[in-house]
Order: C-alpha cells, then structure tokens, then sequence
C-alpha cells in the first residue's frame, strides 16, 4: 500500500467541517452505538480483548472490501462488532434485528417529519 | 435545499438513515431483553461528550512533573496511582504510564482497531483510528512524528507501544525547560492530548504565554 508520507493527519482531518474538529463524536447514533457497547461490557456480555478482536476483524474485513479505513468509518465497523456479538453471545439473532430495524423504518415512514419516531406495535407488519 | 423542497417536508415522513435503523433496532431489543436501559445510555454519552478528554490526563502528568511520590506511583501501577491519589476520578482501563527521557520517547498505537485510554484522553481523534497512522508508525515512526512535525535528537530512541484491549498507555512528555516553579494547574495547560500519545510534545512556556 502506497500512501503519500505526510498525508496522515491532514487526510483525516480532511473530511471533518472546521467547526466538528474535535467532538467527541460525529454524529449521534455513534454515540449510541458506543454507549450500547460500555453498557453490554460493565454488564459481563464480553471482554475487552474480545471486542477487541471482533472490532479488529470486522475493520479487516472491510479493508478487504476495499474500505479505505480512514478513520470515518470506523464506527460502522463499530456498529457491525457490536451486531456479531449480540449474535454471538446468544441474546439475539440477524433475524430478530432485522425485524426490528423495519419496523423502525416504518415508524419514521408514518411519523411527520420533526416529531419524535416511537416504535409501536403496528410497525412489526 | 431550497424553501420550496423544506415547505414541503411535513407532507411526508420522517426519515432515518440505515445505520440509525440499526442502532435503534439494537438497542430496543436490548432495552427489552434488560441488557441496556436507555437512561444509562443517555448518562454514558454525556460523561464522554462532557467530563472525560484530554484535560483529565493532562493534570496527571502536571501532577507526576510535581509531584516525586505520585510520579514514582504512576509509573509503577498508572491506574492504582490514580485511582488512590483521590484527586481523579477513577478509571476502570489497566493504565500503563510511560514515561519520555532524553533518551527514549514514546509513541502510542492500536494496530488492531484503537484501543485507548478514555478514561483519561476521552475518545480518539479520527487519526488515530486510521489504517496508515495504525500501520505507518510502527514500521517508520519517525516519519509519522515528522507528519506532526515532530522532530526527535539524533539519539533519541522512538518506542511504539501497541495497546491491547486490556493494556491501555498513556505517555508522559518530557517537562519543558523554563517551567520551574509553575503549579500543576499552569503545567497541565502544557499538556496537549498529542503529547499524551506520543505524536506532540508538551508546548513551550512562550507558546501560551499570552
């Protein structure tokens, strides 16, 4: 892999407005999706060195994919180890969250653009 | 978009992306399964978006520049130091201080994904997270340091650590000369988050004098 000696800082920075330099995170549901995971982690759900490997295994499998692993997506590949190791560990299933990502995709379909999106019964179809 | 398009956005619904779906759908069976709740969620958030970053670490290492004893503990056991000095709070990650020398500078990584010491440093800059800073420094760390524009004595040995999962290290950059004197207050404004991993060095007296 051939990559210009000085461009590490200044390509990771390329890509961020000015102004969200240095938050904490981008954009909000990587927050979520991080908190989710201190929160399975306090509980006993896994280890770190185990997260750590599902997290370092699904950043190599998106490199093979050809993700350029620049540092700005790292929280899909966050939210990816995430998803393997509910599934692993036996609290839920690709199936089941699946169901409920359509049904999420539902309530923001019938909810009026501004309002809060809740989950209801009728989004399961 | 223009006001047309925005005047007519009430008339349909809302919109989430793929990655929103994904998250809300997680963490709803979560919640429901009493894996999460979503008030301690909200909690962790805030704590990194507002108390932990780079000022948390930086008034360990004024602290260990003052202070002999503290300095001496740091270095032995970081995260019992801390957590028994009683003046930060406490960090859950098996913390390893190192410490630069004139003989040794130290440069932090995770090849693997990124681990890191939150609890001191907050969350990574996106740099950190990336493949050529993650491969780049360990096979040639003196060219990433010169990306910072960092340049090193001849003499001085570059170490790269590797974090893992379990072992999390923070550096300790060399005090500045012309600081004698100064509280641990004044010194930790020295203290930047790039010094702490190894890609910075503290900043001169004269940088922040104003």
């Amino acid at each position: 892999m051939t990559s210009d000696p000085r461009s590490v800082v200044d390509d990771a920075l390329a890509a961020i407005p000015e102004g969200e330099r240095g938050r904490t995170f981008e954009e909000p549901w990587q927050a979520q999706a991080f908190a989710i995971t201190l929160a399975l982690h306090r509980r006993g759900v896994f280890t770190w060195n185990e997260w750590a490997e599902t997290l370092g295994g699904e950043i190599k499998a998106a490199q093979a994919h050809g993700d350029p692993d620049d540092g700005h997506t790292y929280y899909h590949h966050w939210l990816r180890a995430i998803e393997r190791l509910v599934e692993e560990k036996g609290i839920s299933t690709r199936a089941t969250l699946a169901r409920y990502r359509d049904a999420w995709d539902r309530a923001a379909d019938r909810t009026p653009h501004g309002a809060p999106i809740v989950l209801e019964p009728k989004d399961f179809g | 978009m223009s006001a047309h398009d925005h005047d007519h956005d009430h008339d349909h619904g809302s919109e989430l992306s793929e990655v929103q779906l994904r998250v809300r759908a997680l963490e709803t069976v979560l919640t429901e399964k009493g894996y999460v709740d979503p008030t301690v969620l909200d909690r962790i958030v805030e704590h990194f978006e507002t108390r932990v970053g780079p000022h948390v670490g930086a008034r360990i290492v004024a602290r260990a520049w003052t202070d002999p004893a503290f300095r001496a503990a740091l270095l032995a056991d970081a995260t019992r130091a801390v957590n028994e000095s009683g003046s930060f709070e406490p960090i859950g990650d098996h913390l390893v201080a190192v410490e630069n020398t004139p003989e040794q500078h130290n440069v932090v990584v995770c090849t693997l994904c990124s681990c890191y010491p939150w609890d001191v440093l907050g969350l990574p800059p996106v740099w950190y997270k990336s493949a050529p800073y993650r491969s780049r420094v360990v096979m040639d760390p003196r060219s990433v340091l010169a990306d910072f524009r960092v340049s090193l004595p001849e003499g001085t040995r570059v170490r790269v650590w590797d974090s893992t999962a379990e072992t999390r290290y923070l550096v300790v950059p060399e005090r500045p000369a012309g600081t004698d004197g100064w509280s641990e207050e004044r010194l930790a404004a020295l203290v930047t988050r790039d010094s702490m991993i190894g890609t910075g060095l503290a900043l001169d007296p004269a940088e922040v004098s104003s």
